[in-house]
């Protein structure tokens, strides 16, 4: 049989290798035949009680937030007023089976219409405990498999129950047709460093039932079945390297980061959703270098207020404790479009209306936003990012817009204060005007700069891809430029594009002189150890 | 529940998710810890008065963070009830979310 290359999205990052095994979670059917009332109200409470039963049995072996989100639903189940609604449709007529399900939608959505992420997160977990006592009413047990250890799993999606379940028998990999990056079990699988691809094609489920052996890029989102034994061979070679670099990399963590000739580096983390980052990352990194605010804007109809905003903020502030957390403003456009949002269709995006000039823009997403900015930078630590600057101008209205913010919130009786306010160095013309631009400081955003400086979209193919090369000596050159001006001034300047992320740019950024980078949470580790085997001395000698 | 010895009280909600799922399991187990004692809590004045050992209840309130919760309790020991819950909301649910 051929081999097969399948693509989803990234959700959890590293390499599987491993037997592949189908996971069908397709819903029970229910063919009970209805009783009295009274056998009912009876059968829905034994369901009840063997669905505590069986997360009882899965907490006692979960750990961290996997045991939370089990007891919480266990708590749930406990409680009479979850089936106080369900009780008189029961009496009125109805079986236990569809009772349940009207009286636990209404549940479902009140969580479902929250305005606030937490609270919007508990509808999968009552999904999730609704669907388990579904089963079990209709004498259905969803057969999770006893899997071997190292099974690669494929399911159309999976609820956390399931997941946790699952993850108890310890796969190597988990490969959804369905699912999010941005699900309860992705953020599940990031913790537990457990490699996810999400939003395979459907047909892969057809494939694998007839498959053995099969690989798994958590990275790239890939999905290889019936592997030949060459691409086998270079997968095993890669996992083999992967896990001696883990290993020492591990050796690092909560260490300075230091070249081999003991000069101290700044690496922070970028962060995508602060929900989804660990203690642990946090701690071991110097800071967060870019927070990405777009989170708060996806999945939803509706903008995120000021109070939701500033809490978000004020929260990783602490998490940090004192160390630098740099906040990019929302940028959307371009490769960033949202549904909430009726942007203009563009021929050219990434030549268009995103960043900066939609921001300023758009006073409903500025307005709300620079106010959590200011009452969250009273405690102390932050700082505040603009994306995609061409000319000074940007900078200067922001500023305004900042003043204006700020003196409606201390006349207001609002706790606020002005943080530093800095810009992405995306565009060539910021890059080469860095040192005229009044800006408190830069930070190279390699991915765009990159594709701007050589005319290459990020997602170009064929020879256009090649041309979309971070190693261009013109890349090299404005990365020293800029850093040099920031020298000059006195501004600090970092990057925090993907380059900084890879191993093999490291020494490239550290001859421009540049010594602060942020790097994806998943790079923290390796990028340490890539840094500690550099030195700087042998490269000028 | 009748106005006779019922006593009330209000807390700030400092935890920075709310009275959400965890929160919200710690602070029904310590209502129903004293079970000579009605206790019910609300966010707002507009809305009701729900059972606070009842975390189904506790939790569609959505309480956010900064939210003053009402709380009020009637029974023997009702004094003790407010003081021990009005306590964990003040300790941010004895959880260590900060470090």
């Amino acid at each position: 049989m051929a081999e097969r290359r399948f693509t989803g999205q990234p959700a959890s990052p590293g390499l599987a290798l491993g037997p592949i095994h189908h996971i069908e979670t397709k819903r029970a059917s229910s063919e009970r035949r209805q009783g009295s009332p009274e056998q009912e109200r009876s059968a829905l409470k034994d369901a009840i009680a063997n669905a505590m039963a069986d997360l009882e049995a899965l907490a006692a072996v979960a750990q961290g937030d996997g045991a939370e989100i089990l007891a919480f639903q266990i708590e749930m189940l406990a409680d009479p007023a979850l089936v106080e609604d369900v009780l008189p449709l029961i009496n009125a007529g109805e079986d236990a089976a569809s009772a349940w399900r009207q009286g636990i939608d209404e549940q479902i959505l009140i969580y479902e219409s929250a305005d606030d992420d937490y609270f919007r997160a508990r509808a999968s977990d009552l999904r999730d405990l609704a669907d388990r006592v579904d089963r079990i009413l209709a004498g259905a047990s969803l057969d999770l498999p006893n899997l071997p250890a190292g099974a690669l799993l494929l399911a159309e999606d999976l609820a956390p129950s399931h997941f946790l379940a699952l993850v108890a028998m310890e796969p190597t990999g988990i490969a959804l047709t369905r699912g999010s990056k941005n699900s309860h079990i992705a953020i599940l699988a990031r913790g537990r460093g457990l490699p996810m691809v999400v939003g395979l094609a459907a047909d892969a489920v057809v494939d694998a039932t007839s498959t053995g052996e099969a690989i798994l890029d958590g990275d790239a989102g890939l999905l290889l079945t019936t592997p030949t034994a060459s691409t086998l061979q270079h997968y095993r070679e890669k996992l083999s390297a992967a896990a001696a670099e883990a290993e020492r990399a591990a050796a690092l963590r909560g260490r300075p980061a230091v070249t081999a000739d003991g000069t101290g580096i700044d690496v922070l983390i970028n962060v995508d959703d602060p929900a989804a980052i660990d203690d642990d990352i946090l701690k071991a990194a110097d800071g967060v270098g870019l927070l990405r605010t777009e989170f708060l804007l996806i999945g939803r109809d509706s903008l995120p207020d000021e109070d939701e905003q500033f809490q978000v903020y004020a929260d990783l502030q602490r998490r940090l404790d004192g160390k630098p957390l740099v906040i990019r403003t929302f940028d959307i456009g371009g490769d960033k479009p949202l549904a909430g949002l009726d942007l203009p269709t563009e021929a050219n995006p990434f030549l268009g209306l995103r960043g900066i000039r939609l921001y300023l823009d758009r006073p409903d997403l500025f307005k709300p936003q620079l106010r959590a900015l200011l009452r969250a930078a009273t405690l102390g630590s932050l700082q505040v990012m603009l994306p995609m600057v061409t000319v000074q101008a940007e900078i200067d209205q922001t500023r305004s817009l900042m003043a204006e913010a700020l003196s409606d919130l201390t006349s207001a009786g609002v706790d606020a204060a002005m943080p530093p306010l800095g810009i992405m160095v995306e565009t060539p013309a910021a890059a080469i005007i860095a040192d005229v631009l009044d800006s408190d400081f830069f930070s190279i955003g390699s991915n765009d700069l990159i594709q701007y400086v050589t005319a290459a979209a990020r997602d170009a193919s064929g020879g256009v891809r090649d041309l979309l090369d971070p190693g261009h000596p013109a890349i090299e050159r404005l990365i020293g430029q800029v850093v040099n001006q920031g020298l000059a001034s006195k501004k600090e300047v970092s990057l925090c594009g993907d380059m900084a992320s890879e191993p093999d740019w490291l020494p490239l950024l550290l001859r421009t002189g540049l010594r602060k980078i942020s790097v994806a949470p998943a790079a923290l580790d390796r990028v340490k150890l890539a840094l500690s085997e550099i030195s700087l001395k042998a490269r000028q000698a | 529940m009748s106005d006779k010895d019922t006593v009330t009280a209000t807390a700030t909600i400092g935890h920075p998710v709310g009275l959400h799922a965890r929160p919200a399991i710690a602070f029904t187990k310590l209502a129903k810890t004293f079970k000579t004692v009605d206790i019910e809590i609300r966010g707002q004045d507009d809305q009701p008065w729900v059972d606070a050992k009842s975390i189904v209840r506790v939790m569609a309130l959505k309480l956010r963070t900064g939210a003053v919760l009402q709380i009020r309790a009637s029974g023997a020991d009702a004094e003790a009830a407010i003081d021990a819950l009005k306590g964990l909301v003040a300790r941010d649910f004895d959880e260590d979310h900060v470090d």
